[in-house]
């Protein structure tokens, strides 16, 4: 069979389609969202009446996936590692009630930051919630992982976490499809008021959740995604996590000379982890992201025991690993002098020529400078590349939806004016409870809600609220006469500051809303 | 054999279309081969670039050690210079000589020109002026592609194979326009 080469994102929801999935729920995330948009984009998904529509954010997308597992079919719920903390009280909670049809929930991690706000380690949250977590090293076992995944998750009852990184997510390698499962009939919950998480029950479930703990690991001792390579050499013995097996053996091209165990499912398979312990006289930890298997092996054994990572300096604690980085931990490298020439400079990325949220921040600009103590608060999408030159426009980016409520909470605290600029999407996932809270209160700010009509920065997904903004903002209470529409265009920029100004001067929440399509979405359509 | 690229250049100007072409070349020959890309936030006219490697053995690390690379096939000079301590000793930069300029600091076209022309193994082409005389400015990724045939490791007839099956669902007239452009560097 030829292989198809993928991405491991796609390879992940190849895998999920092959492996019996009924639906995808997902918001985009970068580096999660190309799993959600082949599925969409696959002919045999779609004749197959695959759900994959996008969710307003990853809290419902979570709890839909519960949804479709309590009819015993099976899901697949895709964020990044940030959406996982939107997600998370489903997230924690499907632990305790576990599943009928398999549930499998990807969390995409983006350690060294390239397109996030930190670099938040997702197997933390597979451990919080006390489940097994699937971590691939390969395009290959991506694909594995996905396809077995969900059969992992209904045998064991619980959801399954699939942890990948930025690095796996986007890049692409040959890939082979197994035979197709076919999806599951609708069938009830087999257990007596598993979905209950009333205090009595949920006390069982709890309880139940423990004591499964220990068919995890031995899940983990038989899983084929964890293997012991002996060798010689047990003067270091080397514990690889996900990738970092890959850059091991890069270092190595004729065979590692220590003994090797590579891991692929937590939690960590116990007698195997002894084993590696026991036999060498230290050993390096080789994991992307934190360093939550050293932390946990400092204290695994009584033996005293060097183990070397990202705690004591070994590896970098912040960022990404390297093939280099691994050389210089395992002293077959030397660090070496990058000289980049000097003449090379910085390239940030920057809004589009012509994209309707420059003219936005042109004429909020104009205004705001007539204000002494004026603060923008920003939020996520690629307006926050307003923070750059030349714009300099917005004062904060926290997290999606902030803008609104830290517009409030300063303005509860004296600040005029308070602005908040969001962008459409990320007002229908986070910001429109904020909006309430402001208008309970009848608080002080201006907020603008930059609609380009689609999810930009992602690549431009649907966006949930195109077309409804305004009766979304009506019906949360924010008076009609100041809700005001303009198209962010250089010729409307009298009538743009003008609004804008009345806007500030007004007592009390008012929404400015600048609508103009997305450049690349109108690029796409009229190809 | 093995062969590690870095492809660079600056977000929307399409090195991932040239990484398809060689990617179809090493899959329908059975090749092995990783392909590490940038998508988000840097494809808003930032820097990007993408680490391809193809070997007949596997592949581990989907990123390339310093120091490494055999080539590196850049669509704009300043960003082939980005990636010097990835290129090996005696790896090649094939590169656009056309400057992409979206910053306000870009540094003088003659003084980038002069630092790429300081290593050893280098191709500097006019891929616009070329790709205009293959027929559409539109070849321009293939025009540099084809500058790169002598150093990527593989047969010419694969890349000419992969071309093929890659434009055939757009017409006999567009493959024949790109196998035009993959020539045009070599028949300098």
């Amino acid at each position: 069979m030829r292989k198809l080469l993928l991405l491991a994102d796609e390879a992940i929801a190849q895998g999920a389609l092959d492996g019996g999935l009924s639906g995808v729920y997902a918001y985009p995330g970068t580096p999660s969202t190309e799993i959600t948009e082949y599925i969409q984009a696959s002919p045999e998904a779609k004749e197959q009446g695959i759900h994959c529509r996008w969710s307003s954010n990853e809290k419902t997308a979570m709890e839909a996936a519960m949804g479709m597992s309590f009819v015993g079919k099976r899901a697949l719920v895709c964020m990044k590692h940030v959406g996982l903390n939107v997600a998370a009280d489903p997230f924690m909670n499907a632990a305790i009630t576990g599943v009928n049809g398999g549930v499998l929930v990807l969390s995409a991690d983006d350690p060294s930051m390239h397109s996030s706000q930190n670099e938040q380690d997702s197997r933390y949250y597979g451990k919080f919630a006390l489940i097994p977590v699937l971590e691939p090293s390969n395009q290959q076992e991506a694909y594995d992982m996905a396809y077995n995944g969900l059969e992992l998750s209904e045998k064991l009852g619980r959801p399954v976490m699939l942890r990948i990184t930025t690095r796996l997510a986007h890049s692409r390698a040959g890939v082979v499809r197994r035979a197709p499962k076919a999806q599951n009939e609708m069938s009830a919950p087999k257990i007596d008021r598993q979905f209950i998480l009333l205090p009595a029950n949920a006390k069982k479930r709890y309880a139940n959740l423990l004591d499964s703990q220990a068919v995890y690991e031995q899940s983990s001792s038989e899983s084929e995604y964890n293997r012991f390579e002996d060798a010689a050499d047990h003067s270091i013995g080397i514990l690889a996590c996900g990738i970092g097996y890959n850059y091991l053996m890069e270092n190595f091209p004729n065979g590692c000379p220590y003994p090797v165990l590579k891991i692929g499912q937590y939690p960590l398979p116990r007698k195997a982890t002894e084993n590696l312990l026991a036999t060498c006289d230290k050993v390096l930890v080789l994991e992307e992201g934190y360093p939550i298997i050293e932390e946990l092996l400092k204290g695994y054994t009584s033996k005293a025991l060097t183990i070397n990572g990202r705690l004591d300096g070994t590896l970098p604690r912040q960022g990404e690993l390297t093939p280099d980085l691994v050389g210089i931990a395992l002293g077959v490298k030397q660090p070496i002098e990058t000289p980049i020439p000097e003449v090379v400079k910085m390239r940030p990325p920057a809004l589009c020529q012509g994209c309707g949220h420059r003219d936005m921040y042109e004429a909020l600009n104009a205004v705001l400078n007539e204000y002494p103590n004026k603060r923008v608060f920003g939020d996520i999408g690629c307006y926050t590349l307003g923070a750059l030159p030349p714009f300099g426009a917005i004062d904060s980016c926290l997290d999606m939806g902030a803008s609104i409520t830290m517009a409030k909470g300063a303005a509860d605290g004296g600040l005029f004016p308070s602005v908040a600029v969001i962008g459409d999407s990320t007002f229908t996932h986070s910001g429109m409870t904020g909006l309430l809270d402001a208008v309970n209160e009848n608080s002080n700010i201006t907020v603008v809600i930059s609609d380009n009509e689609t999810t930009a920065m992602t690549g431009g997904q649907d966006s949930a609220g195109t077309g409804k903004i305004e009766s979304i903002c009506l019906g949360l209470g924010v008076p009609k006469e100041h809700v005001r529409v303009f198209v962010p265009l250089k010729k409307n920029f009298e009538e743009m500051t003008r609004i804008i100004r009345e806007e500030i001067e007004y007592n009390g929440v008012s929404v400015i809303i600048p609508r103009r399509e997305c450049l690349q979405t109108l690029k796409r359509k009229k190809k | 054999m093995k062969t590690d690229i870095i492809l660079s250049g600056v977000g929307g100007q399409g090195i991932l279309s040239i990484a398809a072409v060689i990617g179809e070349a090493a899959l329908s020959n059975n090749l092995y081969m990783k392909q590490a890309e940038v998508h988000g936030m840097s494809q808003r006219g930032g820097d990007v670039q993408s680490n391809l490697r193809i070997s007949d053995q596997p592949i581990n690390s989907d990123l390339i050690p310093l120091k490494s690379a055999d080539l590196i096939l850049s669509l704009e000079p300043m960003e082939a210079l980005r990636y010097l301590p990835y290129l090996s000793e005696n790896g090649w930069i094939v590169t656009s000589s056309i400057s992409f300029k979206n910053i306000p600091n870009y540094p003088q076209e003659a003084d980038v020109i002069n630092e790429i022309k300081k290593v050893k193994n280098h191709v500097l082409i006019d891929v616009e002026a070329l790709a205009k005389e293959a027929g559409s400015l539109r070849t321009s990724n293939i025009v540099l592609l084809g500058a790169a045939l002598p150093y990527l490791g593989l047969p010419e007839q694969y890349i000419e194979d992969a071309i093929r099956s890659i434009f055939a669902r757009k017409g006999e007239e567009i493959v024949k326009l790109n196998l035009k452009a993959l020539r045009a560097a070599s028949n300098k």
